[in-house]
């Protein structure tokens, strides 16, 4: 029984029915990531103790019933930008490099309530900027299919440790396609749900308006569970939403008969990989066969998307990432003669490039003289966006599009051009913008072995219909596990792996 | 002939609202604690924490709003201002800029003999800083946030005020119907009420606008007036001067009685005011508005009104008592209770102004009840205790709330009026002050007083003073 | 390229952002922003006249809390994290002077 190629709704269910501890499962998935960590780098804090302990915990919970959902026992890897109560969160950054939250984002806590155990964070473009997970402090996260390769981002680390099969499923965030694109590259399951679906309450913010936490498995089935789990009501975030229905594990039907599917023509012209266009439209004919109704149509604005979601995007963060100062948590710079210097060493010292960017960029849209030609231009066009999305979901019950124009890049290829690596968000940034519900499921790979996967668009509040699709396209494109993980099965148990730098840290404890 | 010059002054009143906690948080309002003991994430700028909106800071924003005759706007929402400084825990301020909620309003001053409308441009809802205190001997400042995130309303007038008795005049007006909405107790030197002076100077008969500053710092009416008399001068100055005068910020020092500018190359005042995305709207229909009047009290306008009309008492004291809504209260109920208003207007007018003064209270502080009043005026008003046993009882009413009558009984000092009982101890008197028995006769009326001292004396003060003089002159005579 | 973005500029943004670039980082944030405003320029191709700028994408309103006090002493979490603290409140440089 190799506990780590587990669904978690398998792993819940061995571990329901006793025939696995939640020990058992924590110590397997610790196994396995340190020995994938030297080779992936997902996660920037291992919390090897701490997750034992809670295993413990959870087992007696178990034991007297308090724990019965789906989830219990599960091990899951949460995105280092979700605060997690007394565990390092740094945002990839080193300005937040020793910041320990006080309490514990509510998407974490509700897996918690369900006796999920978090073992770790993981790695991410700093700030969740970024499509790569090259811009973060800790190191650059290698894609498990080729390591040569980036796994995505920004929730690169989730979806790699997802895909290395270092845990059965992991959060993510959001903003502008960061768990859809690197879902993509690293062949797994991710969904971005409508906003105000799943509390932001504990999520360090980037672009506010635009963000959201998602699931990242590696099943369609298991995403849908997660985010039954996370979604909630929280009067803790006033852009939480109340929703009729949370129960996204009723859609896992795969019935897609009579399904009305849009593909709009301005996201398979210019630009797309031939590679990922081919597979995309291959799984398009089968859900056709499957009885889906299928439409080409012009959703029109498609190029605008990307400067307006990065004027907003970028206002935003400047505005929330004012906050890292070096007064009140975080990096702060020594030697400064005054309080000027203070905040402006501590914060050149602390953010790395990318991030800077984006705070002068987002600075500048909304200074004086450029506020009603950048920004107000930029929501102006954000209305107009939705309406084409509104207009098209009069017609159609879901869009298909890419989830990104190419499979992953090597490492070190991207972050030369930024506003090149800003175009490679093409197809993800609308849905941001429009408040809509997306997923990633893998539809096949390149001829390099890299994975491709394709991206379902839904109205907002409308996540069961894309997840019912969703399931009828992996019920056709089985789940393939990349072939490091059958190399890790067989080298698990090796040394123990101290970092300095890195942040990870193992205790011999966790090898019983 | 020395040009003569006009002051134009426009206010920015900042009022800390009396809710129970924060205007995002549930964290108190209290004023003072150990520093940071009232905060949360929220409060404190941390990392991943957001706003919820305190619905009564809406609902009092709304009642001033009302009160102040602005225009409510019925869809309103929060911007951030984004500027740097440690008593700003997320470096940007929640505030309004584009939506505020309420606009176009106005308050009616006295001035001397003449009524003036100031205008209100608008008024708005925010949170407050922090408090920094700041330590000489190691060049450092401490960071306290308890203070941080209680809810504000900022009210900025028109430069509608010529003089710094029109400002003040202002801000006694809205000081006072604030505090009869009870959403602020407004006390300048505790800072729940600020005030930011805009000024400028031109010549007399000029319709141009001269170069404003705006000062802040302000901690009292005195500091207020001193401030804008030092600020027209140094204005003037810098006019006869050739000099210009800059637009900028200044820090009103009260002990040198001078200005300083608060300028630094760090400082752009470029606050990229965007809408704060953590924050939905807030719709204000007419049935919530209807709601809020309802509940609005009588003001002072038409209280006095209707006191010229009810109780008949001088206007002055009208003016007086209606001036707080608690007293103006105090006064209707125990009015109503006793039937007698002028004399419940007296102790309030006298005894307890005298005694609020001594005390350095505010009316809104009286703590005794309208009923014990009503019972010592009624006690007073019988004879049934002398005038200076009533202020006596009083004075113990005024600091512990006791009932009149129980303490009177309690006390034994009902008068006596037993004519028996004075004649025989007035004779004792006289018998036993042969001294002064013979001066008053000899024609020193003021050893009468001695006589009548003693005979009170005597009666351990439960006598009526006017009748043992009486009696003691038909015995003299 | 139409956006010229000077050493002013920057310098302001600086000021505004609170980060002081080296030399080489200005040099560079001029060109990825006069780059990103060009780009940003072409959204002046598109006719939003009579649209209304939409910062929240949902029509939700009117979301409050009850005036109830629910914290109480937080200034252990508050300070836990702080880089310097004195007397029990943050310690920063001098703010006047």
């Amino acid at each position: 029984m190799d506990i780590c190629s587990m669904t978690a709704l398998e792993l819940g269910e061995k571990i329901r029915h006793r025939e696995l501890s939640a020990a058992e499962a924590v110590r397997a998935y610790l196994a396995r990531t340190e020995a994938a960590e030297p080779e992936i780098n997902s996660f920037v804090t291992v919390d090897a103790e701490g997750a034992l302990r809670r295993a413990q915990e959870v087992q007696k919970g178990i034991d007297e019933g308090i724990f019965s959902g789906p989830l219990a026992g599960v091990p899951v890897a949460v995105k280092d930008n979700l605060c997690t109560r007394g565990l390092l969160t740094t945002c990839s950054s080193k300005i937040l490099s020793d910041f320990k939250p006080t309490f514990s984002a509510q998407a974490v806590r509700n897996l918690e309530k369900e006796g999920a155990i978090v073992i770790g964070k993981t790695n991410m473009d700093e700030f969740a900027m970024g499509s790569t997970t090259e811009t973060s402090y800790y190191g650059v996260t290698r894609n498990p299919w080729n390591t040569s390769h980036v796994p995505g981002g920004s929730s690169g680390g989730s979806c790699a440790a997802v895909a290395a099969e270092e845990c059965p499923f992991a959060l993510g965030s959001d903003t502008g396609g960061s768990i859809r694109q690197p879902s993509s590259f690293c062949g797994v399951v991710g969904i971005k749900p409508t906003y105000g679906t799943v509390s932001r309450y504990g999520l360090i913010a980037y672009g506010s308006s635009l963000d959201q936490v998602g699931p990242i498995a590696r099943s369609v089935s298991d995403c849908a569970a997660v985010l039954e789990v996370i979604a909630s009501h929280d009067k803790k975030d006033s852009t939480s939403i109340r929703r009729e229905d949370y129960d996204f594990t009723r859609a896992l039907t795969g019935d897609v008969k009579g399904m009305r599917i849009g593909i709009p023509k301005d996201y398979f012209g210019e630009g797309l990989d031939s590679e990922v266009k081919e597979h995309i439209l291959h799984a398009v004919k089968k859900l056709k066969e499957e009885g889906a109704v299928v439409e080409e149509f012009d959703l029109s604005l498609v190029q605008y998307a990307i400067p307006a979601y990065y004027v907003i995007a970028s206002a935003e963060a400047s505005s929330n990432l004012a906050r890292f100062d070096g007064v009140k948590y975080g990096y702060r710079a020594g030697n400064c003669d005054g309080l000027h210097q203070m905040y402006k060493k501590t914060r050149s010292e602390g953010f790395g490039a990318e991030v800077k960017r984006r705070i002068m960029l987002g600075s500048f849209v909304l200074s004086a003289g450029y506020y009603d030609a950048c920004y107000l231009k930029a929501l102006r066009t954000k209305a107009l966006i939705k309406q084409a999305f509104d207009s098209a979901f009069e017609r159609y019950d879901i869009i298909v599009a890419p989830s990104a124009p190419t499979t992953a890049p090597k490492i070190g290829k991207s972050l030369s051009d930024p506003l090149k690596m800003y175009l490679g968000d093409i197809y993800t940034v609308s849905v941001n913008l429009a408040g809509l519900p997306g997923i990633t499921v893998p539809v096949g790979q390149d001829k390099k072995g890299l994975p491709i996967g394709m991206q379902l668009i839904g109205n907002c509040f409308e996540e069961k219909k894309i997840i019912r699709a969703a399931y009828a396209v992996e019920q056709m494109c089985e789940y393939k596990a990349p072939k490091l993980c059958g190399e890790l099965k067989n080298s698990a148990g090796g040394k123990s792996t101290c970092r300095e730098g890195g942040r990870q840290v193992w205790r011999d404890s966790m090898r019983q | 002939m020395a040009r003569q010059y006009e002051t134009v002054i426009g206010l920015e009143v900042h009022v800390e609202l009396a809710t129970e906690t924060k205007i995002f948080c549930g964290c108190s309002t209290r004023f003072g604690g150990a520093p940071n003991t009232h905060t949360c994430p929220v409060c404190t700028g941390m990392p991943g924490a957001l706003p919820v909106l305190n619905k009564q800071v809406v609902e009092y924003a709304v009642a001033i709003g009302l009160a102040a005759n602005c225009e409510i706007t019925r869809m309103c929402k929060f911007d951030r201002k984004n500027y740097f400084y440690p008593d700003n825990p997320q470096n940007y301020q929640i505030s309004q800029l584009y939506l505020p909620i309420a606009r176009d309003g106005y308050v009616e001053i006295e001035c001397g003999d003449t009524k003036k409308k100031i205008r209100i441009h608008e008024m708005h809802m925010e949170e407050d800083a922090g408090k920094l205190v700041h330590d000489e001997w190691d060049d450092t400042s401490i960071v306290d946030f308890n203070r941080s995130g209680v809810p504000l309303v900022e009210i900025v007038s028109e430069p509608d005020m010529r003089s710094a008795d029109e400002v003040l005049a202002y801000l006694e007006k809205l000081r006072m119907i604030i505090r009869y909405l009870g959403a602020s107790d407004c006390k300048l030197q505790e800072g729940s009420m600020r005030a930011d002076v805009n000024l400028s100077v031109r010549e007399m008969g000029s319709r141009e606008v001269g170069t404003r500053t705006e000062m802040k710092n302000l901690n009292s009416f005195k500091a207020i007036s001193r401030a804008i008399e030092g600020e027209r001068q140094r204005q003037i100055e810098l006019i006869e001067g050739g000099k210009a005068v800059r637009q900028e910020t200044r820090r009103w020092d009260d002990n040198k009685e001078y200005s300083y500018a608060m300028r630094s190359k760090e400082d752009a005042r470029d606050y990229r005011y965007f809408p704060e995305p953590d924050l939905v709207p807030i719709v204000i229909d007419d049935a919530w508005i209807e709601k809020i009047k309802e509940r609005q009290p009588e003001f002072q306008d038409a209280k006095l009104i209707r006191y010229r009309r009810e109780y008949g008492i001088p206007e002055y004291d009208a003016q007086i008592i209606t001036s707080s809504r608690h007293m103006a209260e105090l006064f209707e109920k125990a009015s109503d209770v006793c039937k007698k208003p002028k004399k419940v207007s007296n102790w309030l007018m006298v005894e307890t102004l005298r005694l609020l003064k001594e005390h350095g209270m505010e009316p809104e502080e009286l703590r005794f009840s309208p009923e014990n009043l009503a019972k010592l005026v009624e006690l007073s008003e019988a004879g049934s205790i002398n005038s200076s046993v009533a202020k006596e009882v009083f004075e113990k009413m005024f600091s512990e709330d006791i009932d009149p009558e129980r303490y009177v009984e309690e006390h034994g000092l009902k008068t006596v009026n037993d004519e028996g009982e004075l004649n025989e101890v007035i004779k004792k008197v006289i018998d036993s002050n042969t001294q002064a028995v013979s001066d008053y006769q000899g024609g020193k009326e003021k050893a009468l007083g001695v006589l009548v001292g003693q005979t009170m004396k005597a009666m351990k003060g439960k006598a009526d003073p006017r009748r043992v003089n009486q009696r003691l002159k038909e015995l003299l005579s | 390229m139409a956006n010229k973005i000077s050493d002013e500029t920057i310098e302001y943004v600086g000021i505004l952002a609170k980060l002081e670039l080296s030399g080489e980082e200005k040099e560079n944030a001029k060109a990825d922003m006069e780059r990103m405003l060009d780009y940003i320029d072409t959204l002046n191709e598109l006719d939003t006249e009579g649209t209304e700028p939409m910062s929240h994408v949902f029509p939700v309103y009117n979301v409050f809390r009850e005036d109830i006090a629910e914290n109480g002493d937080g200034s252990g979490d508050t300070l836990a994290n702080a880089p310097l603290v004195k007397e029990q409140g943050f310690k920063v440089p001098k703010t006047i002077g």
